[in-house]
């Protein structure tokens, strides 16, 4: 064995998980949002939220390959456990968000086993019914859940027993970000794992991943409990942060504009839902504005276009249209 | 000699036919074992049962002495039987750098760590390295297995069945679509294989066959015609007239 070859192997491991000088910079965006535009705070707490719940299904789709239509029921499920917690005695909120997504990764452990096998169209069926089915019994209960009128009197404590939630939702917002930066980090070192490699093994091809000995189910159930985690902490968030839950965080919508979302942000590399959520919330917004009547059709044309066209050519066209003015110049 | 892998009475139906027709072979420990046949003979039905990829109709294989008929696929490979396949499963957004270091990683057991970075580890880089450099492939071990010409993935094909380990190995059809000047490269990779390590092969250049194994078996419908010898093999008429097309029953 050549020194220099092992040096090389261990470079080259090393660059893969390496934090990039971009990823600095988005954080440091992220922060500066935080202190520079106050008057946005409960904008980007939304924005945040939704990134951090798209992050979720970008673990199971991203990583694992599995397709879910129906991954607000993890966020619902989360978003309802949080705010029943504060009505029962529960206030802090980070007790509060940890145990709301420790009782909802039991459900998606229990559901997990639904996604285990069948093609793409079984797993978008399944996904789906159990969104549909929780979002019913959710209906179902209003003595627990509120029904139809929402869950009401969430009021969650100061956060660390310091900073208590305000109406411009400035704490709010700190505190998404604080929780999202932390779930993050913890997923960024997850996803680079030998544990991590191994679930993308098995979006890459399961036979190999089978022969070379890692049980393929069992790792599929483990991501996907995991994001039930996540997407249950956005959940509990936007409770805590809204004090005020509703069926709404059950709807179809909810788990189809998630994965529009991380479509635009592009999936397997965990910002896609982060950027997904930024772009997908600040150009649905311009578009109202400029269009009250016809937003939904613009938004539309640019995901068919997204699509179409795919998002490497759209990101990579400013390199390229330079790259053709050098070289006739 | 020990025994690595024994089938007896191995039977696989499908509907009405039968792929495997009451098979019982013995492989002793660092074997050099083929086993050939004509198209549909049966050959990789086989190695999809010893590997659990298909469950016998009935039968039982055993590994090292133990019964290892229901084990799932994953616990197999733990015991030591490894296999490649006939037509390239790889990861192709893996760079072979990062194939074989989680094989690695899965044969270190280091593969449950979920904080630790996949590079971490002195012993998978060294492990990882070692493979790589026998089957040629540090030049390209940075590049995505997608974009490595066939050859290549074909080498790693096989890296990545060493770089798990394995006690018995199971080679289906190595040199499939190689073409003739880069076989060497693939003969002298299973030329290096550990000596206590059992291999069976399955290939359809003869060429092959006769310079790797010392034994061979026959697969015809199913079922196994003869075993012995290559010298013994070569010089059967029945398996001139199978491989000459005639009727094998006649």
């Amino acid at each position: 064995m050549k020194s220099g070859n092992i040096a090389a192997a261990e470079a080259a491991l090393r660059r893969v998980s390496a934090v990039k000088p971009a990823e600095i910079v988005f954080w440091l965006a992220a922060l500066a949002a935080f202190f520079l535009l106050p008057g946005e705070a409960l904008l980007f707490n939304e924005v945040v939220i939704t990134g951090l719940f798209a992050l979720s299904l970008d673990l199971v789709l991203g990583y694992g390959g599995i397709v879910s239509l129906g991954h607000a029921a993890f966020f619902g499920v989360g978003a309802y456990a949080a705010g029943l917690l504060t009505t029962i005695g529960v206030t802090d909120p980070l007790t509060g968000l940890i145990l709301a997504s420790l009782a909802t990764a039991v459900l998606g452990f229990l559901t997990s086993f639904l996604v285990l096998r069948g093609s793409d169209l079984t797993r978008i069926m399944v996904t789906l019914s159990v969104a549909v089915l929780l979002k019913e019994v959710a209906n179902r209960i209003p003595s627990i859940t509120g029904g139809a009128d929402g869950l009401q009197g969430v009021a969650p404590g100061p956060v660390m027993g310091v900073w208590e939630f305000d109406i411009f939702g400035q704490v709010g917002f700190g505190y998404s970000l604080a929780v999202t930066f932390v779930l993050f980090v913890i997923a960024r070192r997850f996803v680079f794992s030998p544990f991590g490699w191994s679930i993308r093994a098995v979006k890459e091809n399961q036979l190999r991943t089978s022969a070379i000995g890692i049980p393929v189910s069992r790792r599929l159930v483990v991501v996907y409990t995991i994001a039930a985690f996540y997407a249950a902490a956005a959940g509990a968030l936007l409770a805590q942060t809204t004090q005020f839950v509703s069926l709404d965080v059950l709807e179809f919508h909810r788990s189809a504009n998630l994965m529009l979302i991380l479509v635009i942000g592009g999936t397997g590399y965990l910002y896609g839902g982060l950027i997904g959520a930024l772009l997908f919330k600040f150009v649905q917004d311009a578009l109202a504005t400029a269009t009250p009547q016809y937003w939904e059709f613009w938004v539309g044309l640019i995901l068919v276009s997204l699509v179409m066209i795919g998002r490497e050519r759209i990101v990579g066209l400013p390199a390229s249209i330079l790259r053709r003015l050098r070289g006739a110049a | 000699m020990s025994v690595a892998l024994e089938t007896s009475h191995l039977m696989r139906r499908f509907g009405g036919l039968v792929a495997t027709n009451d098979v019982s072979m013995t492989l002793e420990r660092g074997a050099r074992h083929a086993l050939i046949g004509p198209n549909g003979a049966g050959k990789t039905t086989l190695i999809n049962l010893l590997t659990g990829v298909l469950a016998p109709s009935s039968g039982t294989i055993k590994l090292d002495g133990a019964d290892i008929t229901h084990t799932s696929r994953a616990r197999r490979v733990e015991l030591g039987l490894v296999r490649t396949f006939q037509i390239n499963q790889l990861f192709p957004g893996f760079t072979p750098l990062e194939t074989v270091g989680l094989a690695v990683s899965r044969r270190l057991g280091l593969d449950r760590h979920m904080f630790r970075s996949i590079g971490s580890d002195k012993r998978v880089v060294g492990a990882c390295v070692e493979v790589l450099e026998r089957f040629d492939l540090i030049d390209v071990m940075d590049r995505p297995t997608a974009t490595l010409p066939y050859g290549k993935q074909r080498l790693l094909e096989i890296a990545v069945a060493i770089a798990c380990g394995p006690r018995v190995l199971l080679l289906d059809e190595p040199a499939a679509g190689v073409p003739e000047g880069e076989r060497g490269e693939i003969m002298d990779g299973l030329a290096a294989l550990p000596a206590d390590v059992t291999v069976l092969l399955i290939e359809h250049d003869m060429d092959l066959v006769f310079r790797f194994a010392s034994r061979i078996s026959v697969l015809v419908s199913g079922a196994l015609l003869l075993e012995g010898t290559a010298a013994e093999v070569a010089a059967d008429p029945r398996v001139k007239a199978v491989y000459l097309g005639e009727d094998a029953h006649g």
